[in-house]
C-alpha cells in the first residue's frame, strides 16, 4: 500500500503548548484510521446496509438519526439519512465492504486518503468545540458513539463522541492543516498538549 | 434563524442553502407547453406570509427540505424531508411500463 503522509505534518508539534500552567486541559492528536468509508444506502435498503455493516465490523448500529458506535478500534456512525461512515485502523475495510454491499443495497465509497481524522479529548474538549460549531455537544443531547455533520467556516466536518470527553472530528484532507492550525489557537487558552 | 432538520435537529440557518420556490410543478422534460415552461421559470406567488420552500442542508446531512417559512416574521411552521414527497419523471416514466 501506498505509505500515507500526515497533511497535519508541518504544524504538528508534540508536547505542551500555550497556557498550560495550571494542567493541560485538551489533548490533541491525529488517530490515522487506516480505512475511512462512506456508505450510502438506497432508499429502503437501510437496514440491509446496517446488517452488512455488523458483518464487517461487528458492530451493530443504534437505531435513530445520528447513532453510532466505536469499540476503540473501529467506529461506524450514522451522518445522513441512509449514510454512514466507517473507520477502521487497519486498511482493507474497502474491500471488505465491496463483498457484502452489492450494488443493490447501496454504494461504498473510499475516503481513507480523502479525510483527515482528529481527536480532541480532556475536561474543556466540549468547551473549545463550542467555539466551532453551533451545535449542543452536552453529554444527553450528543451522547457517547453518536455522530453530527456539521460545518465550521464552511469547511464540512463530521464528528463522534467517542468518549464522554473526547470527540473525533473527520475533516477534508486538504482543510485539515488549517483546521488543525485553527484547533491549536482554539486550545491555547486552556493549555493543550499534542501527542 | 433555526431551522430544525429532521435528520440533524436544529440548526443555524448558515448551514442551509435555499434551493427556491416550492410551489414550482416542473413540466416533464420533453414538454413543449411554453406557457407550463414560462410559469415554472418565472411565475411566483411572493406571499406577505406562509411560503413554501425548498431547503437544502448542505452544511449537515445535505438532505434536500421542504420547509414552510413565514415570510413577515421567518417562523419555521414545518420542516419534512424533500424524499418521498413529490415523483421525478423517471419514476413517473418507470410506473407507466409496470
Amino acid at each position: 500500500m501506498v505509505e500515507r503522509q500526515s497533511p497535519l505534518e508541518p504544524e504538528f508539534h508534540v508536547g505542551s503548548h500555550g497556557n498550560f500552567e495550571h494542567g493541560v486541559e485538551i489533548i490533541l492528536t491525529e488517530t490515522g484510521p487506516g480505512s475511512i468509508m462512506q456508505l450510502a444506502a438506497w432508499p429502503g435498503e437501510e437496514k440491509k446496509l446496517i446488517a452488512a455493516i455488523r458483518t464487517v465490523t461487528g458492530l451493530a448500529l443504534p437505531d435513530g438519526a445520528g447513532g453510532g458506535l466505536s469499540d476503540g478500534v473501529k467506529s461506524v456512525f450514522g451522518f445522513a439519512p441512509g449514510k454512514f461512515t466507517v473507520a477502521d485502523e487497519a486498511e482493507g475495510l474497502a474491500d471488505a465492504f465491496a463483498k457484502v454491499v452489492t450494488p443493490a443495497i447501496g454504494t461504498v465509497t473510499d475516503l481513507s486518503h480523502g479525510r483527515t481524522a482528529i481527536r480532541i479529548a480532556g475536561p474543556k474538549a466540549e468547551w473549545v468545540l463550542a467555539k466551532f460549531f453551533a451545535i449542543d455537544f452536552a453529554l444527553p443531547a450528543f451522547p457517547v458513539g453518536a455522530g453530527r455533520s456539521t460545518t465550521h467556516h464552511d469547511v464540512f466536518a463530521q464528528i463522534q463522541r467517542t468518549g464522554s470527553d473526547q470527540f473525533d472530528i473527520y475533516v477534508f484532507r486538504s482543510f485539515a492543516r488549517s483546521f488543525w492550525k485553527a484547533l491549536c489557537h482554539a486550545s491555547e487558552e486552556v493549555g493543550y498538549e499534542v501527542q | 434563524m433555526l431551522i430544525t432538520c429532521p435528520y440533524c435537529g436544529p440548526r443555524d440557518v448558515i448551514e442551509f442553502t435555499y434551493q427556491g420556490d416550492g410551489n414550482r410543478d416542473r413540466p416533464d422534460p420533453a414538454s413543449q407547453n411554453f406557457e407550463a415552461w414560462n410559469a415554472y421559470v418565472y411565475d411566483r406567488l411572493n406571499p406577505a406570509g406562509d411560503h413554501n420552500e425548498i431547503w437544502q442542508h448542505s452544511g449537515g446531512c445535505r438532505a434536500h427540505l421542504r420547509v414552510v417559512r413565514n415570510t413577515l416574521t421567518h417562523e419555521i411552521l414545518s420542516v419534512a424531508f424533500m424524499r418521498g414527497t413529490h415523483t421525478s419523471t423517471a419514476r413517473r416514466k418507470a410506473e407507466d411500463k409496470s
